[in-house]
């Protein structure tokens, strides 16, 4: 009874999509105050009905109600309630229900939050979301069906996937999926400026926390999943270049040029074509992404359950929206004009490089991805590209980024003198470039790929600190100075300060990390980057729904233990599914990492062992980069965006823009 | 500056950027592509020797034989039509079995045997890689794999 109620609850918030996307929009259109007026009650209609059928889901789920064919699929009686949650989201269908979810909860945050937005505005941008969601409850009801029965039920279900039974692959989808999903909001505020034809200061004010938001998310969902990929799949590794992974981090990409060409926009009122077309981009990409998890034309390890047929539902979907979207763009494209003048040397210039750097970048990327399927329908042969492509042509664009990152908040907008630059910024690249030799030198490390990256992670480090100080100065008293601060200053500084713990933490990682695989008798040791790891054996552990083979190794520094890991081999009867449960000693300085492999015949193992030094840094980056982005989200000008508005509103777009005071 | 004369730059800007970065993808790409071949293929010789190459196919019964060390491994792969030996110095990942369905990237020695850098098994037990299910296929049929060297003369690996 409770799945058909689900499954009547996707239909009706198919029904309501329909109805959000298309009345509104033709009220807008022809002006009809009341078809207007339907965006936010339908909105919210929507969202009760998406989060009717989800709630469905997980209680099928929580009541082991395995006549639910994905619940079979995905569950089994012995598995903890708090995994038996999480695997609502597990597998294709449930995750496409959290989809859709989110992509509900983002339409009523945008419906609440947006009471200040012109009605008719307010309408489309919530009418460009029902579209949006209701390509995906349809995708749902067509061809994936969450609440699909499996009669007769069987006894017992199949039990979710081993991998996925952790507590970073709880967080993880969420949180990537509302960054991703998130991409939705600046693509239908993008739409319905193109609609409206209106592009001003106010709509990226409008514009610019939301994204941030968004940005957020897919920070903490990528770096998460990394984190989760390390832990779980036993490759001591932190990114892999997966096609899956990639699909993820080229819309990150995007929305960090957005977040910087909305900066020039609202502050200067120029790169307004362009910041649109980054919101277009942004979002295009999120679809492509799901198409490209889901349709099955990628070996991945993501790739858990595969359907041609969704691939083409998602193809056209894609073709749809971004076809409709660029057609959008072109017809109304010159009704943006042209914003501020700005000279060569000047804050817009360098905010222009850093969107043609990270354009680039997503566009390296997603070449590494798609060439292999290309060829492949081509029909010219099987080809892989595989990491060494990514790291030979990211480094190469990523450090010119960093460096321009040092420069652009120190100088002025719409023109700067080179001479200033160069007086306020040198000792800072002095300073840099002699820490990272003496840290080259200390660590007898030898690549010039490390001192450039050692070099520019302190820069950027480093001429952050400069404005910050230079900042907090303006002020006659320094504690007065640092509560002046505008938050969205002091998140941008942390963000910056995050890229440059990050790039450190990759550069030591890849620099100095061992690895070893040895074979070991109860008793032995081995010595790995000055650890001696000793293995004390094996013994059989049983978990609650698999039985592990659990070793006992013992770490020594010198004479002093310094660990004692655990790492576990684990048997999942009901997939009959091994599995590597690696034990990690995590530190600031350096991970050791231990991963059991298969018993030999005279009772050794084989095992392997890592050093990873600061590798928790790559995570430590993205964290405070995630909380910058929250911090810059929360500034006082995006609240009182409302009373802008009540002057902004009225105003001819263009006139605004000249008034615009330009801000720090 | 004016906005014509801005977007001219803007437009020269992201011109530059675009080609070079496009220069540098493509030489990249064309010096990282790894090629698919099936173990027919590799029987055949059709695939360069000495050069990182990619291979897939089932884990041959009874095939796996591990070294008096423990980590050095021997085992055979095949798409059924032709077996090829493949060594390998490590630890499996989990899902590695007789049966199973595996990609193995590496080089082909002179003496014909694969020497595997990275072996690939999936995550689901019924899962089979695409290219070693096309592979399959093919040698049931009697077809050939598309040789990716197969091209113009002078185009490198």
């Amino acid at each position: 009874m409770i799945p058909e109620i689900g499954h009547f609850a996707l239909i009706l918030a198919l029904a309501v999509s329909i109805v959000l996307g298309v009345v509104p929009m033709l009220g807008a259109w022809r002006a009809v105050p009341e078809w207007i007026a339907l965006a936010v009650p339908a909105t919210r209609a929507m969202f009760l009905f998406v989060l009717l059928a989800y709630v469905c889901l997980t209680y099928a789920f929580v009541a082991k109600d395995f006549s639910v064919a994905y619940v079979a699929q995905n569950a089994n009686a012995e598995l903890p309630l708090f995994y038996r949650i999480s695997a609502v989201w597990g597998a294709h269908e449930g995750s496409i229900l959290l989809w859709a979810l989110i992509l509900a909860i983002w339409s009523v945050a945008v419906s609440l939050a947006s009471r200040t937005l012109p009605d008719v505005f307010r309408a489309r941008v919530l009418a460009v979301m029902g579209l949006v969601s209701c390509g995906f409850l349809l995708f749902m009801l067509m061809t994936s069906n969450p609440f699909e029965r499996l009669l007769p039920a069987p006894a017992n279900g199949q039990d979710l996937n081993p991998l996925l039974q952790d507590p970073g692959m709880v967080i993880h989808p969420p949180m990537l999926y509302i960054g991703y999903v998130g991409m939705a909001v600046p693509f239908a505020f993008a739409v319905a400026a193109l609609m409206g034809g209106r592009l001003d200061a106010a709509w990226t004010r409008w514009t610019r926390p939301w994204t941030t938001v968004a940005w957020v998310f897919l920070t903490a969902g990528i770096a998460l999943g990394s984190w989760w990929a390390y832990n779980e799949l036993g490759w001591g590794g932190w990114w892999f270049w997966d096609p899956v992974e990639n699909a993820s981090f080229m819309p990150w990409l995007v929305a960090t040029a957005l977040m910087h060409s909305l900066a020039v926009s609202e502050q200067r009122g120029a790169f307004k074509a362009w910041t649109v077309l980054l919101a277009i981009f942004g979002f295009s990409l999120s679809l492509l992404g799901t198409f490209l998890v889901r349709s099955g034309v990628l070996v991945s390890v993501h790739a858990f359950a595969t359907d041609p047929e969704r691939g083409i539902f998602i193809l056209a979907f894609l073709a749809v929206v971004i076809g409709g979207a660029l057609a959008l763009y072109a017809w109304r494209a010159n009704a943006i004009s042209g914003g501020g003048s700005f000279r060569l040397m000047s804050r817009e210039t360098l905010l222009l490089i850093n969107n043609v750097l990270l354009v680039v970048a997503c566009a390296t990327v997603l070449l590494g991805t798609m060439y292999p399927l290309i060829i492949d329908a081509l029909g010219l042969g099987k080809i892989s590209v595989g990491p060494p492509y990514f790291d030979a042509v990211f480094a190469p664009l990523m450090l010119p980024l960093v460096f321009v990152l040092g420069i652009g908040p120190l100088t002025r907008w719409k023109g700067d003198t080179a001479l200033r630059v160069v007086r306020r910024l040198r000792m800072a690249f002095v300073a840099s470039l002699v820490i990272a030799i003496a840290i080259v030198l200390i660590t007898a490390g030898s690549s010039p790929l490390l001192l450039a990256a050692l070099t520019m992670a302190i820069w950027a480090m480093a001429t952050t600190t400069v404005g910050f100080l230079a900042r907090v100065r303006s002020k006659a008293d320094f504690r007065q100075g640092l509560r002046a601060l505008p938050r969205s200053f002091v998140g941008m500084s942390l963000a910056h300060i995050g890229v440059g713990i990050f790039i450190i933490g990759v550069a030591f990682t890849t620099s100095f990390s061992t690895d070893r695989d040895v074979r070991l008798a109860p008793g032995d040791s081995e010595v790995l980057a000055g650890y001696r790891f000793q293995f004390e054996g094996v013994s059989e552990v049983p978990g609650s729904n698999y039985l592990a083979q659990r070793a006992a190794v013992r770490v020594f520094k010198g004479d002093k233990q310094v660990a004692a890991l655990f790492p576990e081999k684990r048997l999942y009867p009901i997939q009959s599914q091994p599995m590597t449960e690696a034990a990690i000693d995590a530190g600031f300085t350096r991970d050791l990492y231990v991963a059991l492999g298969e018993p030999l015949a005279d009772g050794s193992w084989t095992v392997r062992l890592y050093y990873k030094p600061l590798i928790r840094w790559i995570w430590l980056g993205p964290l405070i980069m995630a909380i910058g982005g929250l911090l810059a989200a929360s500034d006082r000008r995006y609240r009182s965006a409302g009373k802008a508005r009540r002057t902004v509103g009225e105003t001819p777009a263009d006139t605004v823009l000249s008034a615009e005071p330009s801000r720090g | 500056m004016r906005p014509r004369r801005q977007r001219m730059i803007f437009v020269a800007v992201v011109l530059i950027g675009v080609a070079v970065a496009t220069a540098l993808a493509l030489t990249a790409i064309g010096e990282n592509m790894l090629y698919f071949y099936s173990p027919s293929q590799i029987v055949a010789g059709e695939a360069p020797r000495g050069h990182d190459v990619r291979i897939g196919g089932l884990v041959v019964d009874g095939s796996v034989a591990r070294q008096a060390n423990g980590l050095d491994v021997v085992f055979e792969l095949t798409d059924t039509a032709a077996a090829v030996p493949v060594t390998y110095t490590g630890i499996l990942p989990d899902l590695f079995r007789e049966g199973q369905g595996i990609v193995a990237l590496g080089k082909i020695g002179n003496d014909g045997v694969f020497q595997a850098r990275e072996v690939l098994a999936k995550h689901d037990e019924n899962y089979m890689p695409p290219e070693v299910a096309e592979a399959l296929k093919l040698a049931a049929e009697g077809g050939s794999m598309p040789n990716p060297h197969e091209k113009p003369a002078g185009s490198k690996p």
